[in-house]
Parts: structure tokens; sequence; C-alpha cells
């Protein structure tokens, strides 16, 4: 164990006056401080405390709210959409970590690998994460054309597969979902790798190839201890990202076919903009209150069972 | 030297902190001119019917020198809607579904404009039923109607006849829509028949399918609704696209459409037949670039029932809540002006028609009266010259309405009794073992619990 000891709060505290404050460089702080708090204020901690707030009113955001207490989680709890709009979440958590978290790292070890043009696949494997998402989706959604002659569909059946029904079936909408997901994130994830593996001592390859380790025991020995601390943090990004998923679903398929995509993030929308009679932006602050509550302690739970990981 | 520095530094701090604060008030200029924005066109509109749009616009501050109008690109789609109308981006005039008009009447989101509504010369010609959808109890009114339509059968000519199908005869009963499908899907290998499914639409058109064969998706009014998903025409609506999904493969294999993206399918020639609102040809050549040449428009078929029926709709042309009094004047005189005049008033009719004639625009399309049939009929006289919808092609929808009942959309939960069919008739699509009883026993126990809720 390493962790930094704290240095005990002196116990004698000195009492300063105001002008020793502003001599000591208090009142330029603050200042240099001040345009920071002011947007941080009004742009994120003033909108969360709303939500919490707005969490327990019934408004429709043009009429006064009133206060309802918890009928806004009540009713929440008891749709039955909510199942199945956590279940799909899980689902999608569950493929993009089983596509979305290996694939970027296996492809920056060969990108590490590789002696000759480096910037070119670096630039390559970024590309994704320069086109706008909304542009990718819609893209990608012309590749997911259902049709026999659709762009995937017609690669496929040159190596004899047959047409796959990509988005229009809700057994394949899902994968299709992550599958582009994982194109689209890849690329961020890749650099992180890549400049958390130029930290890596060469000294280490260089005694374990000593040793006669191949590259894959120079990956599992050397490589991913490494980058124990960089993985773990990847991996809660990965989780917090994939819970708030609601692009894809949004864009590719709004759910459907028949809910099999439905996220807890494109549940809250719909509370909030399905019905053009004025949404139920309580139900829809109340489940996003519950989510950021979910991840807040998800996190917390994660840090403190991996403390000691990332850091013997 | 140090603290001179930092002197600047803070300076320059404060500055920043002044200019972020002094760019948050702006500065308006106030030539006297009453401003409101007005809904224009979808987005996506070519531009020439953008400059249709001005042109009329200019004529009217022509008119109305005191009234400034700022058009404002709109469509209306339930999502986006709430969210205009919950973040005030709305623009102060707009258009909303004939369904919507009493809810938000009732929430307080449009401005009551009775007073000026009464002083236009043709108010007391609306068709009661219709002017009643933007009325609250007490008999004030909130929007003036602007067009109604019935659900027709659209269907592309050229697939009909690659087919070997004859576009001069469209099927006029289901039977026959679900042979033409199975023909087009085998012979061109495009959906026969496609229906929307994405975004409540599909909810809309199952309920259109559903009245047509004598089924009503809610039964009483006001506070004592019965949901009726689960009625026998609804059971039937879905057994016929399951036929053509899964016996006839006459479906194609996207199945994912809302309004917009169905007609753009339809209007790249992917679609043979497909069912929506009489007046859409306007938008699948304004927005999708249709060739006029293929298309169709027939009447819905209707079974032998005594209730089967045409669904109808239509759109109230409103005023936002916040807008002032003067706002309220120059809206409605706007109103008049663009969108009604022209059904009453030869001389409004043939401008509006000559500026759309001109830019290429649609003038023609079926619709159902907000008045009467006959001064319908009276405006169609005065612009005859300038009707450039292909008649002949759309001709069979009048004839095979005539005589038929049309009957409004479901009142109670509309929106969220359509976004529970869309998950149904998603699931019959997608699903070969859907099973349609359970399906809509479900829809429909989910829908009656927020109708009791209120």
């Amino acid at each position: 164990m390493s962790t930094l000891e704290r240095p005990a709060a002196s116990g004698i505290q000195t009492r300063r006056s105001p002008a020793s404050w502003v001599r000591r460089g208090g009142l330029s702080t603050l200042l240099f401080m001040l345009p920071l708090l002011v947007i941080f204020g009004v742009f994120s901690w003033k909108p969360i405390v709303e939500a919490v707030v707005m969490s327990l009113q019934k408004t429709n955001l043009v009429t006064p709210a009133t206060f309802v207490g918890l009928e806004n989680y009540i009713k929440v709890f008891s749709d039955p959409q909510l199942g199945q709009a956590v279940a799909n979440t899980l689902y999608f958590a569950v493929l993009a970590l089983i596509f979305g978290y290996p694939v970027p790292l296996v492809v920056a070890v060969l990108m590490s690998e590789v002696k000759r043009m480096r910037g070119l696949y670096s630039a390559l494997a970024y590309l994704p994460v320069v086109v706008p998402p909304v542009v990718a989706v819609l893209l990608w959604k012309v590749f997911y054309n259902a049709d026999a002659t659709g762009p995937f569909n017609t690669v496929l059946s040159w190596v004899g597969i047959a047409p796959q029904p990509w988005l229009q079936s809700a057994a394949t909408a899902m994968p299709s979902l992550v599958l582009e997901a994982t194109w689209a994130g890849a690329g961020g994830t890749i650099i992180i790798y890549l400049a958390a593996l130029t930290s890596v001592n060469p000294d280490l390859y260089d005694a374990a190839e000593i040793d006669g380790a191949n590259i894959w025991k120079k990956v599992r020995h050397v490589t991913l201890p490494q980058l124990r601390s960089v993985l773990l943090v990847t991996f809660i990004l990965q989780i917090i990202g994939t819970a708030q998923v609601f692009l894809e679903p949004f864009l590719f398929t709004n759910g459907g076919p028949a809910n099999s995509t439905s996220t807890v993030l494109l549940l809250i929308y719909r509370y909030a903009f399905q019905n053009s009679l004025g949404g139920n932006y309580g139900a829809a602050t109340a489940l996003s209150v519950l989510l950021a509550v979910f991840l807040a302690a998800f996190s917390l739970v994660y840090f403190r069972l991996t403390r000691s990981w990332s850091t013997e | 030297m140090k603290s001179s520095r930092k002197a600047v530094a803070i300076v320059a701090v404060g500055v920043f902190s002044a200019g972020l604060l002094s760019a948050c008030t702006s500065d308006a200029a106030d030539d006297g001119k009453v401003k409101i924005t007005v809904a224009s066109l979808i987005p996506g509109t070519e531009q020439a019917a953008f400059d249709a749009f001005d042109a009329r616009v200019a004529e009217f501050e022509k008119a109305n020198p005191d009234i400034d109008v700022q058009p404002v690109e709109y469509e209306w789609k339930a999502t986006t809607f709430t969210a205009q109308l919950a973040g005030g981006t709305l623009p102060d005039v707009f258009r909303i579904p004939l369904t919507d008009g009493r809810t938000l009447i009732a929430n307080g989101q449009l401005a009551d404009i009775t007073s000026q509504v009464e002083a236009l010369p043709y108010y007391d010609k609306f068709n009661p039923s219709v002017l009643e959808t933007a009325q609250d109890d007490d008999g004030n009114i909130y929007g003036i109607p602007r067009e109604a339509y019935a659900i027709g059968l659209h269907y592309n000519r050229q697939l009909f006849e690659d087919a070997g199908l004859d576009p001069d005869s469209p099927p006029t009963t289901w039977d026959e829509v679900r042979e033409d499908a199975k023909a087009i899907a085998e012979k061109t290998g495009q959906a026969g028949y496609m229906q929307m499914t994405q975004n409540n639409t599909g909810g809309w058109q199952t309920t259109a399918a559903t009245v047509s064969r004598g089924g009503r998706m809610e039964e009483g009014t006001g506070d004592d609704v019965t949901v009726t998903l689960d009625n026998d025409a609804t059971k039937e609506s879905l057994e016929f696209l399951k036929e053509l999904r899964w016996s006839d493969d006459s479906m194609g294999a996207n199945f994912l459409y809302d309004w917009g993206t169905l007609n753009q399918a339809f209007a790249a020639g992917q679609i043979g037949m497909y069912t929506s609102g009489s007046d859409i040809f306007t938008s699948l050549t304004r927005e999708n670039n249709l060739d006029p040449a293929i298309y169709g428009l027939t009447a819905i078929p209707i079974s032998d029932s005594p209730d089967a029926a045409i669904l109808g709709g239509g759109t109230l042309n409103v005023v936002s809540a916040k807008a002032t009094d003067e706002q309220k004047d120059a809206a409605v005189k706007w109103i008049d002006f663009y969108d009604v005049s022209k059904l009453v008033d030869e001389e409004a009719a043939v401008a509006d028609a000559r500026i759309l004639a001109d830019q290429d625009q649609a003038v023609g399309t079926p619709a159902l009266p907000i008045f009467d049939q006959a001064t319908l009929d009276q405006s169609r006289e005065w612009i005859a010259e300038f009707v450039n919808v292909p008649q002949a092609q759309v001709s069979y929808f009048a004839e095979g309405n005539a005589g038929r009942t049309i009957v409004g959309e479901p009142t109670a939960k509309t929106q969220e009794l359509y976004a529970a069919l869309d998950t149904v008739v998603q699931a019959v699509l997608t699903d070969q073992n859907a099973d349609i009883d359970e399906l809509l026993a479900k829809a429909n126990s989910d829908v009656q619990a927020l109708v009791d809720a209120g």
C-alpha cells in the first residue's frame, strides 16, 4: 500500500485578518475562480438542484408547478416499461463490455507494436470519433438496410451469408446498436490506452524478452499490470456511458422493434416528450435522479472495492 | 512589477466577467411594429416553397405595414412539439392536430382569441364539429381550423404497372390490397404494402385500419371512457398485416417507419401502397421530390360492417399563450390571410394558388371541408386554372368516399394509446410468433390504467 498520507490538520488555527488574506492572494484567487464558479453554478449545479426539486413536482413548465411528494417516484416504479428499460440497458452494457471494452485495448496494444506509420493508424482509429455522432448513426442506418440489397447484407452475400434483419428484429437490434457504438467510441479509448502504453518502462519488456516471453506473455505480465489504473478508470467510464445510452436507440430504432431497444434514458425522454399534450417532467426528472443516484453509488462502491488493485 | 502584473490579470478577469454578463442581455430595436413569429414550412422543404412562402409574407406585410412577420421552420411531431412547448421556443402562430386542441386549452397553453375570431366575416360558417375542437367548455375560441383530411390509400402507379396491375383500377377491398401487394413484391422486389409503425403513427394508422373495419379504440366520452383496443376489427387489421408480412412476404424487410420516413421511402419507389392523410401529396412533392406521375390516391377500403367508416383528422392554427393582445390581433390577421381566406374569398384564393403554381407547388390536393362541402367546391372552382395535382390520379379518392361516414380520432389519452399500439404493430411485423390477442390485451389494460388515472 502506498496511499498518500494526508498531513494532519494543524491544531492551532492562526486567525488571519482580511488585509493579510488579501495580501496573501485570497482575493485574486477568488476573483480568478469567480467566472468558473458562476458558470458551473448556473449551468451545472443549479439545474441539478432544480431537477431534484422538479422530481417532487407536477409541472408542464408552462403553468405553475405543484408539489406532489413522492408521487413521481411511485409512478416510475409502477411503470411496466421500467423493468424492460433497465433490462435492455443492462443488456446493452454487457454487450458493450464484451465487445467495446477489449477491442480498443487489443487495437492499442497492436498499434503500439507497430513501428512505422503509427501516426496514420492513430488517425484512422480516431476518425470515427471525429464524425458527428448523429451523422454516424444515420450513415449506419443506411448500412443496416435489411433488404438483400442493403450495404452490409450485400457484403455478407459475397461470403454466402443470408441477409440479416439488423435493426428490424428484436433479437438483432441491440447487438447492431452496440456494433455501431463500439465503432464510434473505440477511437477515444484507444488514444487513452496508447498514451498509457508509452508510460510503460521499455526495460520491463526487454527483461521479459530476455526471460523468453512471447507477445501474449508480455501483454499478460507487463502491459496489463502496468495499465491497471487506466483500465479501472476506463471501465467505470464505460459503465457510466452505457448506462446513459440514448443516441443509438433513439436514432436507430426509437426503442423498437416492440421496445426491444428502449433504454432507461429513452424512457426518461418518453416521459418528458412523447405526449404532445405536455410531458410528465416530474416522472422524467424522478427517473433521472434515480439513475444519477444509482451511478454515483455504483462508482463509490466500485472505487472502494478496487482501491487496493489500482495502487498495489 | 509582480503586483502590477497581478492587477492587470485581475482587471482582465473582471472585464471578462462583465463581458459574459453583458452578453446575457439583449437589446431589441423598437420600430413600433408588432412582431410575430409564424410557423412556415417543414425543415428540409425545397427552396421554391420557401420562396413562395416569403412572397406571401411580403404581400401580407405590404397590406399590414404595422406588422412584422418572422417565418420559422416548423414540423409538428409529438416529441419535438412537447420540447418546444415546454421550452417556450414555439413560434407565436403554430399548428396542432385537432385532437390536441382541447387538452392544450385546458392546460392554459394556448391564447384565447375569441374576440378576434368572432370578428372574422366567415366566423359563423365554420363546421361546428370542427370548430368545437378549438373551444373550451364555455365556448371561448383558442384556434382556427386550418385543414381537414381523411385517411386514404396512396399507391405508386409505376410499381402497379411494373407488377402487371392496372393503376387505373386501384384496390377497393382489403383482399385486393393483399393480392396487389403480393404481386408488387413478387414482380418488383419492393414492399407491396407498408404501414407506419413509429413515433405514435403506428397507432394512428392501426386506428384508421380499425375504423375502416367497423371498430373503435374507445367508447364513451368525458370521464367515462372505456378503452377497446382489443376489439375484433383491430385484431383483424393486425392479422391482415401478419398475413402480408409472414405468409406473403409482401412488406419488404424494413419495418420501422414514421410519417416522414415512410413518405420518403414511398417517394423513392420502395413502397407500393400505404395509408396516410389525403393531403400528403403536397409534402411528398415538397420534401421528398416525388414524381407526380407515379402518384395515385384512392379511398381506404371499408368492410361491410355498419360501423365501418373513414378516419378523419385535421389541424388547427393556434396562437402562443404568451402573445400580447396586439400580437393576437396580428396573428389572427396572418392566419386569415395565409390559411383561411383563400377558402372563402375568390381574390385570396387566386392570389394564393397563383404563387404556389408559379413556384411549382401543389395546388388542388384532396381535402375535406372545414366550412361545408359547397364552400370547398366553390374555392376549388376559383382556382381551377392553377390546379396542378393530377386530378385523374386522385379522383378515386373522392369517388370511393362518396356517402361514407368520417369519424374523428380517439379523444382520451390519444398519444399514449397510439404509442401503446406502436409496440403491438412492431411486434406483429418483426416477430412471427407474436400473439396478437395477448399484445392487445396488455396494451388495452395499460392505456385503460392511464385513462383512469386521468
